[in-house]
Order: C-alpha cells, then structure tokens, then sequence
C-alpha cells in the first residue's frame, strides 16, 4: 500500500506500523511515531493497522530552540 | 532561587541547541558555559539519514546524553493545540521526560504565542502529568490562566524569537516578576546580548533560555561563557537588593567635613 510517510508517499508491504518501520530501516531508532494526526505510542505500534494512503509521521530527536 | 518542577540548576542559562555551526561547537558551548538544561524537538530526518547509523537524530541525541544535561523538549513550529499536545506526546516517549516548552504560535512573522490556545494546552497536557513550561508574552492575565491551567513556571519573552533585541516591555517583565513573586520566571526569547540577560536578571528572574544569540555569535563557546557570568551577575544583583534610580543627585562623598576653601 501506498502511505504519506513524513509528507512523501511511500510503498510499504507492512500491515502495521512496527513492520512499516522495521521495513523502513528504524528498527533500534530513537523514534516517535503518529498516524493521520495522532500520536501513536512505541508498545502500541504492533497493534496498529495501517490503512492505504494513512499519513505517518516518524520524528527523530533534533536540535530546537 | 525558585525551583523548576524540583529541579534547582546551579546555572541558570538554558540553551538551545539549534543554527550552531557544526554539533562540535554546541559541545564546547555547552561545556564552556556549564550549562545543564538545554532545548531539543522532533523533526522528520531527511531521506538519506533516517536509516544506518548516519541518521543526524540519533547522533544529536548521543551528543546530548554524552554531554549529561537535562533536556527541555520543545513544541516549536506548533499553530495548533492539537498540533503541540500531539507533539508533546511524542517528545515525552523519545526524550523520557515529562518536561515540555510549549509552543502555540499564533503570528509568523513575530512568533508572537497564541496564548488562547496555549492556555488549552497547558490544562491538557497538566492534566495529563507533563510539566509545562509555556512560552507566554508579559501578560500578567494570561500568566494567572496558565498558573490555573496546572503551570507552575511561566516562560515570558524578552522579544521575537532570534530577533536578539533584548527585553523590549521592560515594565511589563517587571510587573509580573511582582506579580507572582513565588513563580519562576523565566525570560525566553530576544535576548540578543549579555547585558539583556543580566538586565532580565537583575529584574529577579529565575533564568534565561536563549538560542540565536550564542549559536549564530563569531565565537558560540565564547558568547555562551559570556552569558552564564552575565546571568551570575544580573542573579547576584537581585539578591543584593539593587538600589532605587532617582532624579537628582545624591552625593556619595560625604558633605560633613568638607574643608572650606573659596
């Protein structure tokens, strides 16, 4: 399925958001994760099913003021 | 000193961590000041970085554990209270922290907060254990709703965010220092120069959170150490009890004894 990954579309095979990102090369990642909008816990994301055309975010620790 | 949320820093410069030239000289920075609290946020990685171990995340979030400060995560960029509680979720889980500077930006071209959705904000994530430190404006009624909302520091803003003007509603910053005198307070945003720190200092504030001024300086490591002995200072002044200004003159050298000699 085709999702928005942080804005650009993405092919995944993955059915739920911890396979997208294993597949996606964030496996051992400091990340954080929301789906169309919602934050979307790291013990949560197994069980979250991922549907065509979801917007995911995937936010990694970065420099701010 | 007022404490934050416990935490009682021995400096009270809080640095941001962001626009530095290269992650080396927010280190020495870092190290050369003696600061312990600095600023972070989340971002998308670009393409190329967010997998292997080249991902610039991962390496400032190594740079930051291995440098041993407490970080103070940021709702920066936020326009919406659905925006910055849903980022302030995020940042909890990867920082491992309930601390939170949050941010409603309500105008572009001042980053001037909107403190009607920042008050909103405040109450959900208070309610929901975060410790918010809220980047706010002067305004002292808008101050006492954030205090309501569950907020027990209020960050005010000296001027735009990276605008380095200084502290531009001096009265303003004076009058809520008086006004919640067991709040701290922290001036957040503005600062352009040492002095504007110590100023806000010597006005009793508890710190002062800065970013442009040291990261883009000639000399960030040496503007950073500028900082932390102008803000020793201005704390000093405080508890020093500074005098009142007045008008007229008031002669230092005593007038009893003085010879005649016209």
């Amino acid at each position: 399925m085709t999702l928005l990954l942080n804005g650009e579309p993405q092919e995944v095979a993955a059915a739920t958001l911890a396979d997208a990102l294993a597949e996606l090369g964030y496996d051992g990642k400091i990340v954080a994760t929301a789906v169309n909008g919602d934050f979307v816990a790291a013990r949560r994301r197994e069980a979250c099913q991922l549907a065509e055309g979801d917007r995911v975010e995937i936010l990694a620790p970065m420099q701010g003021g | 000193m007022r404490a934050f949320y416990g935490f009682e820093p021995k400096n009270r410069l809080f640095l941001g961590t962001a626009r530095y030239p290269s992650p080396a000289i927010l280190a020495d920075a870092v190290k050369r000041s003696g600061v312990e609290v600095v600023t972070a946020s989340l971002r998308r990685e670009a393409g190329q970085d967010k997998a292997g171990e080249g991902g610039a995340g991962q390496a400032f979030w190594a740079l930051i554990r291995e440098l041993g400060v407490r970080v103070l995560p940021n709702t920066a960029g936020c326009h919406t209270v659905k925006e910055a509680v849903t980022t302030a979720h995020m940042a909890r889980e990867v920082f491992g922290t309930d601390w939170i500077k949050l941010e409603v930006i309500g105008e572009d071209d001042t980053l001037q907060p909107d403190v009607v959705g920042l008050i909103e904000a405040a109450r959900i994530l208070s309610d929901d254990g975060f410790q918010v430190f809220p980047y706010t404006t002067e305004d002292i009624v808008v101050g006492g709703r954030l205090l309501d909302a569950g907020c027990e520091v209020l960050m005010p803003w000296g001027a735009p965010i990276g605008s380095g003007r200084g502290l531009n509603n001096v009265y303003g910053l004076r009058t809520m220092r008086q006004h919640f005198p067991d709040i701290p307070l922290v001036v957040d945003a503005g600062i352009g120069l040492p002095s504007h720190a110590a100023q806000a200092m010597e006005l009793g504030y508890d710190a002062i959170l800065l970013n442009t001024a040291v990261a883009k300086a000639g000399n960030p490591a040496l503007m950073a150490q500028a900082f932390a002995k102008a803000i020793e200072a201005g704390c000093e002044a405080w508890q020093a009890q500074p005098i009142e200004a007045r008008d007229m003159a008031a002669p230092s050298t005593p007038v009893m004894g003085k010879a005649f000699l016209s």
